[in-house]
């Protein structure tokens, strides 16, 4: 079995009883990339020097010591190029600084090696907005790996990544995971930094793990989460070790069905994988609940006014003038700013500016921002009431299996409503996992994955990570 | 307050400081008109007394000593993705006009 399909456990004990080294799974990554990337996508640049000089100098006595991770592209690693799949910062823009989730991956041994595909500056769920290539799901090629993060889900699903870094402002790390096939973990908000993650959405987004195993999540969020005085908004709390609690089961645990996410919208074959994941876990001792959750009928409107809001403010940074493509016709700056952003943004990004801009501007901004402020005090209110009967939520990721490239063209909306089941948690800042739950046939006959969503209270990361795990266990 | 009717594309996006083509204007207003439509039902919520919500896990007065030192940027590598830069500066387009 190739070095770089196994988990980062299966890896780590390989390493520290001296059968491998550090650099045999290097090259095995890297002789994946080779044979995969003209057909999947999954990465958009890899340093193969650079990642053989660290594997060889690996500290194997740290937790991650010798494993390599692939990068979405829009976390800056020091030297490394960073261009959140836009033709802004292609070729433009080198990080000079390390993000926390980056710089406290380096402490743990680990390797940073490839920078893996994503929708531009995050703005989508297919990763067809990537400005730079096409990514492809390893399960069936003429489908999408999901997104934004859909080349770390790519890269990991078809054996060309051990694990990943993406991250997850409206699905997108829980969304590609579900696709492709493998574990996808977002955070509650403040667990991770978000220091060195260009931002789309300040109050959303998060950095979460894609993986092979619920283990190896767990062990790459015990890595990344902690305090950081750079990220004002990373909460002053203690890690803690989330494996411990892996494999105390699921008695007693009250696992809440709410009725909105297993509605008309959802394909047949996929709620028939959830339920009998769901009655998997009663049978193991779970007590299942049924739920009732009216707000998430708004959730994809209310997502829909603030993270554009906040990316049409965050993406103001890019005007050419300090890093990013500048395109100066000599007419003057405020031309320059118009110029460049205009060539170097797509249409997704340039859609969302403009909704963002039109929701927060003068006359407009109480009616729909603020208001969708208020709606999501709703939203985040009524999962702390569902919190109080269940300790956690299960339900899908998505309305259906990944779709077939190109299928949603000219028409954004029918992309946005398939946010339904994984948007509610970013606005409520709770967390939430994408675990494998079997696959489902496509016309073709190839099976397409289902990922089965557990949604837990703010920090409360070992509940769902427990659930997560007895599933793995038992399916 | 009906958004389809003032909302226009053209505009906006010059608040934004994005020059768009009069095809991109055409396409987006469609399509944002869309989604503009699909964004009102939010306005027959009910809204009364409740408190907006900027950030799910606020935390307030995060206050720290004005000096890290590891936190800075060297010049050279803050100038190495200038797109255009002299004497160890950036170089703009002139921003204000002397006459």
């Amino acid at each position: 079995m190739s070095l770089a399909t196994q988990s980062i456990t299966a890896l780590r004990q390989q390493l520290t009883a001296g059968e491998i080294t550090s650099r045999d799974i290097v090259e095995s990554v890297a002789a994946a990339i080779e044979s995969t990337n003209n057909s999947i996508g999954a990465y958009l640049s890899h340093d193969l020097d650079r990642a053989l000089a660290a594997a060889d100098a690996a500290d194997l006595s740290l937790p991650l010591g010798g494993i390599p991770i692939a990068m979405k592209d829009n976390i800056n690693v020091q030297g490394e190029p960073c261009t959140c799949g836009s033709k802004f910062l292609q070729n433009a823009y080198l990080s000079p600084y390390d993000a926390t989730a980056s710089r406290k991956l380096k402490e743990s041994g680990a390797i940073l090696f490839g920078r893996t595909n994503m929708d531009e500056f995050a703005m989508g769920s297919s990763t067809e907005n990537s400005a730079l290539q096409i990514t492809r799901n390893p399960h069936d090629l003429d489908r999408i790996p999901g997104g934004s993060s859909g080349g770390s889900a790519a890269a990991v699903a078809g054996g060309s990544a051990v694990a990943a870094l993406g991250s997850d402002t409206g699905g997108s790390v829980r969304q590609p995971a579900s696709h492709c096939g493998v574990v996808g973990l977002k955070p509650s908000y403040g667990r991770v930094s978000r220091y060195g993650l260009v931002a789309f959405a300040s109050s959303l987004d998060q950095i979460g793990p894609l993986t092979n195993s619920v283990e190896d999540a767990a062990l790459l969020l015990e890595a990344i989460a902690g305090p950081d005085p750079r990220d004002s908004t990373c909460l002053d709390q203690p890690v803690p070790n989330y494996r411990d609690s892996l494999k105390k089961g699921v008695k007693g645990t009250r696992i809440g069905l709410p009725a909105e996410y297993f509605g008309a919208g959802l394909d047949p074959a996929v709620r028939e994988r959830i339920e009998s994941a769901a009655k998997a876990l009663e049978a193991q001792g779970a007590e299942l609940v049924e739920l009732s959750l009216p707000f998430t009928q708004h959730a994809v409107a209310t997502y829909y006014i603030i993270a554009p809001a906040e990316a049409s403010s965050n993406l103001s940074r890019f005007d050419g003038i300090r890093y990013g493509n500048r395109v100066d016709n000599g007419t003057g700056i405020v031309d320059l700013y118009g110029t460049s952003r205009a060539a170097g943004f797509g249409a997704e990004v340039k859609r969302r500016i403009i909704l963002g801009t039109y929701v927060l501007s003068s006359g407009y901004y109480d009616a729909y921002y603020t208001r969708a402020q208020k709606v999501r005090t709703l939203i985040q209110q009524e999962f702390q009431s569902a919190f109080q009967k269940v300790d956690a939520i299960l339900a899908p990721v998505s309305p259906s299996p990944a779709r077939k490239i190109g299928e949603a063209k000219g028409d954004p909306l029918k992309d946005y409503l398939a946010d339904i089941y994984t948007i509610s948690a970013n606005l409520a800042g709770v967390c939430a996992i994408s675990v494998p739950a079997g696959t489902v046939p496509a016309d073709n006959g190839k099976q397409l994955p289902v990922g089965l969503q557990l949604i837990g209270p703010h920090l409360a990361e070992e509940t769902i990570l427990r659930i997560a795990q007895t599933w793995e266990d038992i399916r | 307050m009906s958004a389809s009717t003032d909302f226009k594309v053209g505009y906006v996006a010059s608040l934004a400081r994005l020059d768009i083509t009069p095809e991109e204007a055409e396409r987006f207003q469609g399509q944002l008109d869309g989604i503009l439509s699909y964004i009102e039902a939010l306005q027959s919520i009910d809204v009364d007394g409740i408190e907006p919500t900027a950030h799910p896990a606020p935390v307030l007065d995060r206050l720290r000593e004005d000096h890290d030192p590891a936190f800075s940027i060297e010049q050279a590598a803050f100038l190495q993705n200038a797109p255009d830069q002299a004497l160890h500066q950036l170089r703009v387009p002139k921003v204000i006009d002397p006459s």
